[in-house]
């Protein structure tokens, strides 16, 4: 085996088509699943078992199922029943979706650890319900979730590739083609390992950027 | 502290006279638990009542049903006049305006600043502008003696600094009933006497009705008009302080020294 740098070289211009599907999907799939997650983890604590039990259902099992039979769902059923999206968009939807029903039990866990003295002080100071939300819980929760938050954008990121099962071509995509076309593996799957490397490490930083920031 | 700039925290042209609070046959029970059973008991306007007792004899269940953090199983609790249970939702928002609380854990938004803290609910409740609700909330903090603090975080002050900041939230809504549920309990001893003292300035310089839970006899004995004694859910005993203080009504109850009450 030797490293032949013009297959680095020759392979740059697809790699950069590849990274820009792949922060694309990390950055629309982090927002989609950081917002739908509270979303979710709001309309669980709605007192009324017609909103919890189906909510409950349907967040356990797109939990349980894999990804990948996600995104092959959506990708060839969904155009089936008239609804037809591009692959990246269907991709970006399927990750954001999935990771949403984890990030949800990340906001509960944060909304049940912010101390029942804050609720009470709110009370005793007549705080509208959703003042109380947005003004006491909802900023004490979130800080102190965004590290777990930071964890899945990473793990988000290392989930990017399966979108390649639905045509995308992100990073591992365009390594695979121009691999394929050139049978030169080495160089390309070595460029996006560093790459991805790379991103996890920007995105951590991004991570502890925001953190300190609502440090209070 | 000079007493004449005080700003009057519980001052309100509306006040009423006579009786302010009253709570008829109240029952809590938590499970098989029967913390107040059949209570009947009545508090006038501008008076400062001490409940004391041992653990768990229901006085801290009292201010919490009067702040509306627990519901009664039954009785009813009217404050000046308006019924706050059973009530809707909406007259209990109206008549929770009269009632301010302060906790044992001081309970200040960390996410605040001591500012913010003490002007959100002027703003957001009373639709305060925020220049005035700021103007107050700078008035009370030289009332509680922390006009240096108000740009600073809860975390970044002492137990007794965030009571009184605690305090100084309470009154920011004018409230005309004040419960202090065992404010210095959780507090180091040096810190304690910084906060009694700001609220005897509170008791003498304003005409706030005052609900206090407390095993400081001291100030319960400075500060009182009049102590009850609770034990098991019922009152017991109820008079000046001068007389329950007394080494009388000490040996009526010999297994409980009003000095020597456990946490």
């Amino acid at each position: 085996m030797k490293w032949d740098w013009s297959a680095v070289s020759g392979f740059m211009p697809h790699f950069w088509d590849g990274l820009l599907v792949t922060l694309q999907i990390l950055a629309l799939g982090s927002l989609i699943s950081f917002a739908l997650g509270l979303v979710w983890a709001l309309l669980m604590r709605v007192p009324s078992r017609w909103v919890t039990w189906p909510l409950g259902a349907v967040t356990e099992f797109v939990r349980n199922t894999p990804l990948l039979v996600q995104l092959f769902f959506l990708f060839y059923v969904l155009p089936e029943w008239g609804l037809t999206f591009s692959a990246l968009a269907t991709g970006v939807f399927a990750i954001g979706l999935h990771y949403s029903t984890y990030t949800m039990q990340v906001y509960r866990a944060g909304i049940e650890a912010v101390p029942v003295g804050q609720w009470e002080a709110a009370t005793a100071l007549n705080l509208p319900l959703r003042r109380t939300w947005t003004a006491v819980i909802l900023p004490q929760a979130v800080r102190r979730v965004v590290p777990a938050l930071g964890n899945y954008v990473i793990s988000m990121l290392k989930d990017t590739p399966m979108v390649m099962a639905i045509t995308v071509l992100e990073l591992l995509g365009q390594a695979r083609l121009y691999s394929q076309e050139h049978f030169q593996f080495t160089e390309p799957l070595t460029v996006i390992g560093v790459a991805f490397i790379l991103i996890s490490y920007l995105a951590s930083l991004l991570m502890r950027a925001l953190e300190r920031r609502l440090a209070h | 502290m000079p007493t004449d700039t005080l700003p009057n925290p519980g001052k309100n042209p509306a006040r009423s006279t006579g009786e302010l609070i009253r709570l008829e046959q109240v029952t809590k029970r938590f499970g098989d638990h029967t913390v107040l059973d059949h209570l009947d008991f009545s508090v006038d306007a501008g008076k400062h009542v001490t409940l004391i007792g041992p653990s768990g004899s229901g006085k801290t269940t009292i201010l919490r049903l009067l702040m509306t953090l627990l519901k009664p199983d039954e009785g009813t609790i009217t404050v000046d006049g308006e019924q706050l249970f059973p009530a809707p939702e909406k007259q209990v928002r109206e008549v929770r305006k009269k009632i301010g609380m302060v906790f044992q854990q001081f309970n200040l938004f960390p996410n605040m600043t001591v500012l913010r803290n003490i002007t959100e609910a002027p703003v957001t409740v009373l639709g305060m502008s925020k220049d005035a609700a700021e103007e107050r909330a700078r008035e009370l903090l030289e009332l509680v003696g922390l006009t240096d603090h108000l740009d600073k975080h809860p975390a970044q002050l002492s137990g007794g600094q965030q009571q009184r900041v605690a305090i100084a939230r309470a009154l920011a809504m004018r409230p005309q009933v004040l419960l202090l549920d065992e404010v210095t309990s959780a507090l180091d001893p040096e810190l304690v006497a910084g906060v009694l003292d700001v609220l005897r300035d509170i008791a003498r310089s304003t005409d706030i009705t005052m609900l206090c839970v407390t095993h400081e006899m001291n100030f319960a004995r400075d500060i009182s008009d009049q102590v009850l004694m609770f034990d098991s859910g019922r009152v017991i005993e109820s008079g000046p302080p001068e007389k329950i203080f007394s080494s009388r009504s000490c040996c009526t109850a010999p297994s409980r020294r009003p000095t020597s009450w456990p946490g």
